[in-house]
């Protein structure tokens, strides 16, 4: 038996040790409220308010009873933040699921800033344990890493790795293993560094686009200058492209198009996390999601158009988050925002 | 402290609703296991009434077999049920005990009641809510246990008016449980059927006297089987909802929508009657506003109710949920669960049999003819073949999968009679295996 701690206190959503004063949780970036987080509830009242019809009238099942509603689970609508919206983050569970799958983290290591979103595959079970452990444990190696001093690169490889451990241990056997998609990204001063498992992506989105490049200079692919994509899934579509077997749009069309072809897991092949770094000298916003999102807009220009120009980064992530879910929200949609400002360190 | 049956409920449905859907429809399964019988059974009253009046005579073997029958009905008795028969006829009289009470059953009341059964003569007209009366009078010292009265009679209500009947019928709902049966073929089945539905008992034919006494051994002891009285069904609906209906399917179509009682805040109470070891299904229906996409609602929390002992609270044995869930995903909302779509067809089946009956009556054959052929076709479909035997002795079938039927020419009084009153009968699918 191991000690039980029960002088420090714990974020309610990673169990990562907090202390008093913080308003987030280092590890992944909750909101922590000023008062302790409240025990579950205890048999009898005082019932729950109805998040419906306000009525205190929530029982131990979660229907209110005076309108009937299902309360959602805290899982259903996530948000996140890292002070001073320093790095955003929102998940939900859509219109179509019974529950959100996806789970996202946010985590700052100075003057690093560190977003991962995980999605729960499907067909395996408890996927939603899947994404919440590989998040967790992602950011959280991510954050170490770069506390250590590894370079952003290597650190993500590590993390990445890491969380396909803590993926794999959840599995009580190969035939019963939880499972789940895995990007990262962290936003340096000058450099953007992204790493993945799966079809969950990056985006880069330019605060202003650069003038159209001429085709005659040569593409510094390294670059983050225009709005683009950064990642290349790992799934049936994009390997048939890759093949030169169908055009992008056969690809996308055909049933098969959104089948992974690699994953976290303990039914995983080995995983070879795919690392890219990029430089950055202009302001802009690394998008990080899951195919929630990108499945409305698979592009950069119109993540660009869907997130606008609002006020804060979280009512970007909002405005994405509510696109897709308007669009129909047929999977759990999930958008962390790491916001490269001239202040948090991009190059002059 | 009596034994009592174990109750589960079990809830088929597809929650499921296109964005603006608002009815939700769903079977409730209730099952009551382990009844105890060699364990201390319930404290159980039964009083036989039985036809008494001049027609019982025509034949003589009516009379004859009533009381032969209930001669049975007695010695189906268990040791120590109180007990009482009446006599029916222009009103009711006590054949034994000779006072209004009842007696408990044992060899000396048992002999003594035989005797005073054989003394019954038949005169008279007949007033089915006077007889009733008597027997809620009878019940009266014993409204804390099983009450179950067996109703014989072989005709008309005649002496007295429809509101008359009426008003005893809501007088006695919910204080006795009553099994009424008709003897040969000039009683009135609607009519028989109403007293059924409003005591919450069956209704039969017994078209041949001589099946008498194998009918009141059969009842008397599945009253005998009894172990609880007075369960409910307490649906609570959220604010803004209403209950559409609330319908026995199983064993037989009965309609409790109207019999609603204040059951608390936001619910009411549906009466089970009285239970053994027995399961029966019911089709709730409920509206509901629609919530949004990707909502869901408990449209309906069901509880089986009964009430506690003497200054005990009520005792809740059972909860489920129907729930209503919103999406726009169409392969989903528009899936019918089996089970409702099954109990759905077994409840027209009874209205297209009982209007078809009803049109040919009345001399218009075509509606008799369409009607009866919807029956012989949703028969066909649920595998309903009792019915379907039936319906075949008043019709001749030419295609039972597209309701082709031509109506018989001549049939008998009792084979319209039987399929007029089994037509609520139903069949049961099972629960969803697994």
């Amino acid at each position: 038996m191991s000690t039980v701690q029960t002088a420090e206190a714990a974020c309610p959503a990673c169990g990562e040790v907090v202390y008093p004063g913080e308003d987030f949780c280092e590890a992944c970036g909750h909101r922590l409220g000023d008062s302790p987080p409240a025990p579950p509830p205890a048999a009898g009242p005082p019932a729950r308010a109805c998040a419906h019809c306000g009525e205190p009238a929530v029982d131990d099942e979660g229907y209110c009873g005076h309108c009937g509603l299902k309360q959602p689970a805290e899982r259903d609508h996530l948000e996140i933040e890292l002070p001073g919206q320093a790095a955003v983050g929102v998940s939900d569970r859509g219109r179509r699921y019974p529950r959100n799958e996806d789970y996202l983290a946010l985590a700052a290591c100075s003057p690093h800033l560190i977003g991962v979103v995980c999605d729960g595959v499907g067909s395996s079970p408890h996927p939603d344990a899947a994404s919440r452990a590989a998040a967790e444990a992602g950011a959280a190696a991510l954050r170490d890493r770069l506390a250590a001093g590894d370079d952003p690169a290597a650190a993500t490889r590590a993390a990445a790795l890491h969380a396909a451990r803590a993926v794999a241990a959840l599995a009580p056997s190969p035939a019963d293993a939880p499972s789940c998609t895995y990007v990262s990204a962290v936003a340096s001063p000058g450099q953007v560094t992204v790493g993945w498992v799966g079809d969950s992506r990056v985006y880069w989105v330019a605060a202003s686009e650069p003038p159209p490049r001429d085709p005659e200079d040569t593409e510094d692919t390294s670059a983050l200058t225009g709005s683009r994509q950064l990642t290349d899934d790992d799934s049936w579509a994009a390997l048939m492209v890759a093949r030169g077997a169908l055009s992008e749009a056969e690809a996308e069309a055909h049933p098969n198009a959104h089948v992974i072809t690699a994953w976290l897991g303990a039914d995983a092949d080995e995983v070879e996390p795919h690392v890219r770094t990029f430089s950055v000298d202009r302001p802009g916003t690394v998008v990080v999601c899951s195919d929630g999102l990108w499945n409305y807009l698979p592009d950069a220009a119109a993540l660009r158009a869907a997130a606008g120009s609002p006020a804060t980064p979280l009512d970007a992530a909002r405005a994405l988050v509510g696109h897709a879910l308007e669009a129909g929200g047929r999977d759990n949609i999930t958008v962390t925002l790491l916001p490269v400002t001239a202040t948090n360190g991009v190059r002059p | 402290m009596t034994e009592e049956p174990r109750f589960t409920l079990g809830v088929d449905q597809n929650k499921y609703l296109p964005e603006d859907g608002t009815l939700v429809h769903a079977i409730v399964s209730v099952e009551a296991t382990g009844a105890p019988v060699a364990a201390a059974p319930a404290a159980a009253a039964e009083v036989i009434v039985l036809d008494a009046s001049g027609s019982m005579t025509y034949p003589e073997s009516k009379l004859r077999s009533a009381v032969t029958a209930a001669q049975t009905a007695v010695d189906t008795l268990r040791d120590g049920v109180h007990f009482a028969i009446v006599a029916g006829a222009n009103t009711a009289r006590m054949v034994y005990p000779r006072d209004k009470r009842l007696v408990p059953a044992d060899a000396e009341h048992r002999a003594a009641a035989k005797a005073a059964l054989l003394k019954v003569q038949a005169a008279g007209g007949t007033a089915i809510g006077s007889w009733l009366r008597l027997a809620d009078e009878l019940f009266d010292a014993h409204q804390d246990g099983i009450r179950h009265a067996i109703v014989l009679t072989d005709g008309k209500n005649q002496h007295e008016t429809d509101e008359e009947l009426d008003a005893v019928l809501f007088r006695c709902a919910g204080r006795f449980v009553a099994d009424c049966r008709g003897v040969g073929t000039d009683w009135d089945v609607a009519e028989l059927r109403k007293v059924s539905t409003a005591l919450l008992g069956g209704v039969d034919i017994v078209a041949d006297p001589e099946d008498l006494v194998t009918d009141f051994r059969a009842m008397t002891e599945a009253a005998m089987g009894k172990a609880v009285a007075d369960v409910a069904l307490r649906v609570w609906t959220p604010q803004n909802a209403t209950v559409r209906f609330v319908k026995q399917v199983a064993p037989a179509v009965q309609d409790l929508t109207g019999r609603r009682a204040e059951g608390g805040p936001q619910a009411g109470d549906y009466p089970l009657g009285a239970w053994g070891a027995e399961s029966r299904d019911y089709h709730l229906c409920v509206e509901v506003p629609s919530a949004g996409v990707g909502k869901e609602l408990r449209a309906a929390w069901v509880k089986l109710v009964v009430p506690g002992a003497a200054g005990e609270e009520e005792r809740v044995l059972a909860t489920a949920n129907v729930l209503a869930a919103w999406t726009d995903d169409e392969a989903r909302s528009t899936r019918i669960n089996a089970r409702v779509a099954h109990y759905t067809g077994q409840a027209e089946l009874a209205d297209a049999i009982q209007q078809g009956l009803q049109a040919r009556k009345d001399g218009d054959l075509d509606a008799a003819t369409a009607r009866l052929g919807r029956a012989v076709q949703l028969a066909d479909e649920a595998g309903n073949d009792p019915i379907t035997a039936l319906l075949r002795k008043v019709v001749d079938v030419e295609d039972a999968a597209t309701g082709t039927v031509r109506l018989r020419r001549d049939v008998a009084k009792a084979d319209e009679m039987s399929l007029d009153t089994r037509s609520t009968k139903t069949v049961r699918t099972r629960r969803r295996e697994g």
